[in-house]
């Protein structure tokens, strides 16, 4: 039976408590709802309120007492129902997640995972659709997944929740509804490692959480024109793969990195920053970035017009062929 | 009267702070804050404060010497300190700001560790699990969640603690002490917030914080009952702290407490209060010295006498001397070891960096 990428991750979220007893799930409207988004149904029907909990509406106070939580030995999820409301924790994340192991010499461990559904195209109401993965990848004590395939939803979430760095996992909410035929539960590579998702010779797209599809739906499209094309998934922002990066480099010549987030400092500056620095002689063409537009996140009715598609890669891929 | 009110009246701090020291030591008997202290522990206070008041000059001291890059000073604040840190069990935890020396040092955090901080040579050397004390926060009311996670997962785990959480009067403007109050009713958390007004935040006097009638009285607004007693009173911080804290152990919830204090000293080394505060208001606080205060009472009671007192100073000058020595001592941060606690599993990070700082170090090129 198919199984869509937001049951994968509940199934993964459902697997991990019943593995490990200290895990914790809690944020707004993950309990008797089971989430906005359906992600957390029934973990609070299996484990009871105490591990599956719903909490006040205030974000910086999900995050604070979620390293609390952890400080005491528990294994704590906390979910930011929305991208645009993760940013009240942004201090709890940036001044205490990301630094306490550090500033206590690894004494204090905080296994804490921050789910976060982000991206736009679902047509949502302004603060809803924002794509903040560069303000937590430039943050030093982060670990920054993104899932972008059903499969990896599952393998990726576990991995999160089982590591014992604090892991912020983005949730790409236009493909909780993409379809996968996998069985659950499955381990695919660890999250560190990009995996290529389709061989090509002639350019890579490089991409990751929601972008992954709209890649793979370009080299199909581009196929037909003749050209052969390479995806990427980096599926990691933090660390960054590079030595994959390079190697498909090395193989094509030519790199896209492609992201909904706004280009300037995004992803896509690392990316083609670390390419030119490290494989400057197997580049054919500039690295090139297809990205959302440097303005706030438009209205509903605009975002067809501001989220990077099929066309808008294709065009860059004709660009980077042209060189 | 309406159910929801009276439950409101009935967290409303009292009139007037508890009290049960006059400065000149004359103790008032209150039926309602027991003393249930034997002599040594009345002693334990008062040596406890000394030191602390020893040690915290000492780290000014440094400071002028260059050996602390900045520090910030509790004095005047060594009852509220001591005694509500002394009003815990050893299982209970501690969450302090960064003014916490005392609180730090009734549970025998070593000031050297503590002091690391403002020395630069790292960010902390305490494992807070040794003391039931966490790492000190620096960013304002922060810490107040950790507490309140902190007390809800014990609480989940049906582990007895409590945990207190320190912040001052400012920390009371910020959100997260809200939220963290927010949370603590909600769960019914076995937390303390115990608030030191010591009247400023850096040079902001309390007038521009809030309106409120009194800090305690923010706590109603979550449930939570708000208390208020003299910060500069040990024996009235320990009554009053000590009924907070089993009040919170036995299941009944957090608790708020407002203990009013006054900060002797700049807000840190590289603070001049003289541009915000005059001479005059300073003699004043400094005749509610808690210290002078203990003492007084002591020695009415005889408890204190001259060979007492030169244990005690005895005592503090050589936890002074200790500290003094191992601050010269410590040493500098080691470069590398930069790289060493950013990740458990720090695969994948670092790409070059950890050898481009290797071979800078080395003197050769990288």
């Amino acid at each position: 039976m198919a199984t869509t990428m937001g049951q994968a991750i509940n199934a993964a979220l459902m697997d991990a408590m019943e593995a490990d007893p200290k895990v914790l799930m809690f944020g707004e409207d993950v309990g008797q709802l089971g989430g906005v988004f359906r992600v957390t149904d029934g973990l609070q029907a299996k484990f009871g309120d105490k591990r599956c909990f719903d909490t006040p509406l205030a974000e910086s106070g999900i995050m604070g007492t979620a390293i609390g939580l952890a400080m005491y030995g528990w294994r704590p999820i906390a979910e930011m129902q929305f991208d645009g409301f993760s940013y009240p924790a942004f201090e709890q994340i940036v001044s205490h997640l990301a630094k306490m192991p550090n500033r206590s010499r690894g004494t204090v461990k905080l296994p804490v995972t921050v789910r976060i559904p982000y991206g736009g195209g679902i047509g949502a109401v302004e603060h809803h659709s924002e794509s903040p993965e560069a303000y937590w990848a430039h943050t030093a004590g982060l670990k920054v997944m993104t899932p972008g395939t059903p499969e990896d939803g599952y393998s990726m979430m576990r991995e999160a929740i089982r590591s014992d760095d604090p892991v912020i996992f983005l949730e790409p909410k236009r493909r909780y509804w993409m379809k996968s035929d996998a069985d659950l539960p499955i381990e695919t590579e660890p999250a560190h490692k990009a995996v290529v998702r389709r061989e090509g010779t002639d350019v890579t797209l490089i991409a990751y959480g929601p972008m992954v599809r709209t890649a793979m739906e370009t080299a199909e499209a581009a196929e037909d024109e003749g050209i052969s094309v390479e995806v990427l998934d980096l599926r990691s922002l933090s660390p960054l793969d590079t030595p994959t990066m390079i190697e498909c480099l090395k193989r094509t010549g030519r790199a896209i990195v492609i992201h909904e987030a706004a280009m300037t400092l995004g992803m896509g500056a690392e990316v083609a920053t670390r390419l030119q620095e490290r494989a400057f002689y197997h580049l054919e063409a500039p690295v090139l970035r297809v990205t959302g537009f440097d303005t706030p996140y438009p209205p509903a009715k605009l975002e067809e017009f501001w989220l990077p598609d099929v066309d808008r890669i294709l065009d860059a891929i004709e660009r980077s062929l042209s060189y | 009267m309406n159910s929801n009110v009276s439950e409101a009246i009935a967290l409303l701090p009292p009139n007037e702070p508890v009290h049960l020291l006059d400065p000149d030591g004359t103790y008032h008997e209150d039926p309602e804050h027991p003393l249930d202290l034997d002599e040594a522990q009345l002693r334990e206070l008062y040596r406890l404060m000394v030191v602390t008041r020893k040690v915290d000059r000492e780290a000014i001291n440094l400071q002028r010497q260059g050996q602390l890059g900045v520090y910030a000073s509790c004095m005047g604040q060594e009852a509220a300190q001591v005694a509500s840190a002394y009003a815990l069990k050893t299982e209970d935890w501690i969450f302090p700001s960064y003014r916490e020396l005392g609180a730090a040092l009734v549970r025998n955090v070593d000031a050297v560790g503590l002091l690391q901080l403002y020395r630069g040579t790292w960010l902390s050397d305490h494992n807070p699990y040794e003391h039931n004390f966490a790492l000190m926060a620096i960013p304002i009311g922060t810490q107040a969640l950790h507490a309140t996670g902190f007390a809800m997962g014990a609480r989940f785990d049906d582990n007895p603690l409590v945990s207190m959480v320190y912040f001052g009067d400012g920390g009371t403007s910020e959100g997260d002490p809200h939220e963290a109050m927010t949370f603590a009713g909600v769960f019914k958390s076995p937390v303390v917030f115990f608030v030191q007004n010591n009247q400023y935040a850096i040079s902001v006097p309390l007038d521009r914080q809030t309106a409120a009638p009194t800090l305690a009285h923010k706590a109603i607004g979550y449930g939570i009952p708000g208390y208020r007693c003299d910060g500069n009173d040990v024996l009235a911080t320990y009554a009053v702290t000590r009924r907070a804290v089993e009040r919170a152990r036995s299941g009944e919830g957090p608790a708020f407490i407002e203990a009013l204090t006054y900060r002797m000293e700049a807000h840190t080394t590289s603070d001049d209060p003289t541009r915000y505060r005059t001479q005059e208001e300073l003699d004043e606080a400094a005749k509610t010295d808690p210290i002078a205060r203990m003492r007084n009472f002591l020695t009415q009671r005889d408890l204190y006498d001259d060979a007492l007192e030169n244990e005690i100073e005895q005592q503090a000058k050589d936890t002074a001397t200790t500290v003094r020595a191992g601050i010269y001592d410590a040493p500098h941060g080691d470069p590398m070891e930069l790289f060493d606690h950013v990740y458990v599993d720090p695969t994948g990070y670092f790409e070059g960096q950890r050898e481009l700082l290797a071979a800078e170090l080395e003197g050769g090129d990288a």
